[in-house]
């Protein structure tokens, strides 16, 4: 969801929901999900005997379902779910099925906007996508690594493109899998293909491929780079001028490199979840500079202060300016801001949230077993039974903060000022 | 020839990963490569392990294969280094095909990775970790049975063991749901819940051959009150036979993917199934190869899970599981972790009567399955079977004195210790220790 879409800056507190009479309406109520703007709070209900639906601020759809599962609010704000119907599998959004009917639908996927909404899908033990209602024309005998081009354009997977036989290991090492873009396989096949991303404009893909056995490179639009390396993670394009980047392991060592060169004169133990700032002009990478620590580099550089346990969740401001990333040491979870760790350790933290100006930071936290949103490294007075990722308002003066309050289960939505807080 | 290299060649067993593999392989590609694993892999680990054996054989007497082969010298531990290590050393890596075959065959079905002879090297010199580093060179060099190598393809291919598909996956979890949902109608397995505490973990054949045990899982959590999920994504594998197949790239990747699904789900802890391997892969070696020194998200073993609730009175025993019974101890998870005394502890809580095996706790013998032997496949069963006499004798002597049933909390384990049984004419039950909890449990 992008702030400017919430609309509703002006409501101090307002109750959308109290999950307690859920429990009452259902023999069974499962974890809620919320939707980006705040404003509607969904469950899977179970309403008879193996029978499934899907509650919404209290409502329940009209249908119901043998089951239903993976329940997600798209970034747009729908409410979908992955549903089964007689035996046959759909996706449903705002309670509505899609046409297409499937064996079995999985790991929903949405565009950056919300628009696209595509799933991996199986009829009769071939796999293919289906993006918006629409399946792949061509099927495989396997599919996996689905993903969505961020405009919701185009959809790709890793797939088998060959048949052997599960023993036969010299004709797997021959290459019997590719990428298919929008359902058409690249020409040349691989040992393994794996993560992959689109350009900005989803004209292009590249993927994370093993050669032989030994060596692994990145493909783009089918032809791999020359380099071969001893390990690669997962690719990404230049917002800027569409050059692909990804970690390879070199002598031992990782470092980033640019259509197969070099990037980053630094090596480091571990190198991966590379990101480009929004202007395309910085990357950030997670990094382990020693064995057993982490932190963050950017273009090359690593932040003196480092985790011993993980860093993960690395996020750029809007303006690209500042990086957030998820940390932790001996247990202890927090957010660290351009290298600057909040104090006060929590048992879990969630992605870091930036204002539009970059000049503040939001996270929900969870600390013994209640739940708050930090904000700058200081959490809220305020603790929930379960609160979901912050929002800040456009002109980041306000946040957005949804949670079920206190010992009951009443679900609010409440717009704080910064300054008041 | 010696007379136990003769033996040695009349033992050798066909195999298309090993015949075909040598065929491709020339003096020089083979001396390359032996030269950039030591010079680029390996540091001064091997270099005082190789430097320090004083050739005493006190390691012998560890070995299982050793003393169920009428004690034949090319079976103890330092026999298995006289054929493969020492002999590239002497020759700078300038040896024939024929020998980096035999030498694969050595490191890979004939040595567990057990660890129990570095207890009894006065040095403690780690023999598996020198048959580690030849299986590094066999796998640069493409010689790995073929058994072993299909599931390390499946591996890189589907990020599990068994070939399963990501839809399979998931349809397995819910069809055991449905199956438990019948003994209690409220159970759930919670699919992608993220924020939970617990990530149940299993490896690679639980949905395939024994889904089952997913299900006792499923209601031992509910039982216990606990807020558990499962991953609807690849990353739920927790084995790892690239790490037995010495391709430490794609034990990384598997690692990897195990974490960051973890990372994703937002989980405090991953809680595993019974299994020794898989535990030394995400608690040990591949965390490390990744440079996470401990796991990154803490990794319960199911013994430790168990002792827990127990302890934690989180589960109730209704009545103890009344047939005599005996506790194999897996190495990974004894040597590896020391969790020996908890098993005990799970033991005696849950049954009637613990008959000992000895030795055991972390003197135990290994089951001759592990460090990848039983994937290496029928091939090289009976060597398997035959090479572990002496763990059928321990079992029959735990059996004459009333033992009914082998427990063993480790899957390759289970494959091991049934042909175990089998062959020796044993007639003893074997179970997992959830077996025995979802049998004597109070269920809810
Ligand atoms: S099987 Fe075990 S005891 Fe025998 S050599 Fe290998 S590690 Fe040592
Ligand atoms: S006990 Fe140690 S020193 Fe003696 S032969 Fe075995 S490995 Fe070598
Ligand atoms: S299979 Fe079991 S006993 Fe055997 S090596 Fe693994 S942990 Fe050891």
């Amino acid at each position: 969801m992008n702030d400017s879409d919430i609309k509703d800056w002006d409501i101090a507190k307002k109750e959308i929901a109290d999950i307690g009479n859920w429990k009452g309406m259902f023999e069974w109520v499962e974890e809620p999900h919320v939707s980006p703007d705040g404003e509607k709070i969904a469950a899977v209900v179970k309403t008879g005997d193996m029978e499934f639906g899907v509650c919404e601020n209290g409502t329940p759809w009209e249908s119901v379902f043998d089951k239903v599962w993976y329940l997600r609010f798209s970034p747009d704000g729908r409410l979908t779910a992955l549903v089964s119907d007689a035996g046959e599998w759909t996706v449903a959004v705002d309670g509505q099925t899609w046409e297409s009917r499937f064996e079995f639908v999985w790991n929903t996927k949405f565009s950056r906007d919300g628009s696209g909404i595509a799933v991996a899908a199986q009829n009769g033990r071939q796999y293919f996508a289906a993006v918006n209602d629409s399946p792949w024309e061509q099927t495989f005998s396997d599919m996996s690594n689905l993903t969505l081009s961020p405009d919701g354009k185009s959809s790709a997977a890793s797939v088998q493109t060959v048949a052997f036989g599960e023993s036969d290991i010299f004709k797997f090492q021959e290459g019997c899998y590719s990428a298919a873009l929008d359902g058409k396989a690249w020409d040349m096949n691989f040992v393994n293909v794996w993560e992959m991303s689109f350009s900005p404009d989803h004209q292009h893909l590249a993927a994370e491929v093993r050669l032989n056995l030994y060596d692994y490179t990145v493909a783009v639009d089918g032809i791999p780079w020359e380099q071969k390396f001893s390990s690669v993670w997962k690719p990404e394009f230049s917002p800027q001028d569409g050059s692909v980047t990804a970690p390879a392991r070199i002598g031992g060592g990782w470092t980033l490199v640019r259509n197969g060169t070099p990037l980053w004169n630094s090596r480091f133990v571990q190198l991966w979840h590379h990101r480009y700032s929004p202007d395309g002009k910085k990357i950030a990478a997670v990094v382990s500079p020693h064995f057993g620590r982490w932190t963050v580099a950017i273009d090359g550089t690593a932040w003196t202060h480092n985790f011993g346990d993980l860093v993960t969740d690395l996020v750029f401001s809007p303006d690209g300016n500042r990086i957030a990333c998820v940390g932790k040491d001996d247990g202890k979870w927090t957010v660290s801001v351009d290298g600057q760790p909040w104090t006060g350790g929590f048992d879990m933290i969630w992605r870091p949230v930036f204002s539009p100006d970059g000049r503040r930071v939001a996270a929900k936290a969870e600390k013994n077993g209640r739940y708050t949103v930090v904000i700058d490294g200081q959490p809220l007075k305020e603790e929930f039974r379960a609160v979901w990722d912050p929002v800040f308002s456009p002109d980041g003066e306000k946040i957005l903060i949804c949670g079920i309050e206190g010992s009951g289960e009443k679900y609010f939505r409440q717009v704080m000022r910064l300054a008041d807080i | 020839m010696t007379e136990s290299a003769l033996k040695a060649e009349s033992r050798k067993i066909s195999d298309e990963g090993l015949d075909k593999g040598v065929e491709k392989l020339t003096p020089a590609k083979i001396e390359q490569v032996i030269n950039s694993v030591l010079a680029n892999e390996t540091g001064a680990r091997l270099k005082v392990y190789a430097d320090t054996c004083v050739h005493c054989g006190l390691c012998s007497e560890a070995c299982h294969f050793f003393l169920s082969n009428d004690r034949d010298p090319s079976f103890s531990p330092a026999g298995k280094v006289k054929q493969t290590l020492w002999e590239i050393l002497k020759n700078k890596g300038s040896v024939s095909p024929a020998f980096i075959r035999r030498a694969a065959e050595v490191a890979s079905t004939e040595c567990n990775l057990c660890r129990r002879c570095a207890m009894y090297c006065p040095f403690g010199i780690d023999i598996a970790y020198l048959m580690l580093v030849i299986r590094r060179i066999c796998h640069k060099l493409g010689v790995m049975p073929q058994y072993i190598q299909t599931t390390a393809h499946s591996h890189s291919a589907t990020l599990n063991q068994m070939w399963v598909k990501e839809d399979e996956w998931i349809d397995s979890l819910m069809w055991q749901e449905d199956e438990a949902r019948e003994e209690i109608p409220t159970l759930r397995i919670p699919l992608e819940k993220e924020g939970a505490d617990i990530f149940y973990s299993v490896i690679g054949p639980e949905p395939k051959f024994r889904a089952q045990l997913i299900y006792q899982a499923a209601v031992i959590m509910n039982a216990a009150g606990l807020n558990w999920t499962m991953p609807a994504t690849p990353g739920w594998d927790n084995s790892d036979m690239c790490m037995y197949t010495g391709d430490n790239e794609m034990m990384g990747r598997l690692k990897k993917a195990h974490f960051e699904t973890a990372m994703r789900l937002k989980v405090k802890r991953i809680v595993m199934g019974e299994c020794g391997h898989a535990f030394r892969s995400i608690y040990d070696m591949g965390n490390r190869w990744l440079s996470w020194k401990m796991p990154p998200i803490p990794v319960t073993h199911a013994i430790e899970f168990y002792h827990e609730l127990l302890r934690e009175g989180k589960i109730k025993i209704a009545k103890k599981y009344d047939k005599a019974v005996t506790l194999h101890d897996p190495c990974n998870i004894v040597r590896g972790k020391g969790l020996h005394e908890m098993s005990r502890y799970v033991v005696n809580q849950t049954c009637e009567n613990l008959i000992e095996m000895h030795p055991n706790r972390e003197h135990n013998f290994c089951c001759s399955a592990g460090g990848g032997v039983i994937n290496c496949g029928p091939p090289f069963r009976n060597k398997r079977v035959e090479g572990n006499k002496v763990k059928a004798e321990q079992l029959f002597v735990a059996k004459t004195k009333g033992a009914k049933v082998v427990i063993a909390p480790c899957h390759n384990c289970h494959g091991g210790l049934e042909d175990i049984i089998h062959h020796y004419g044993l007639n003893m039950e074997l179970k997992f220790l959830g077996d025995i909890i979802y049998e004597c449990m109070e269920k809810k």
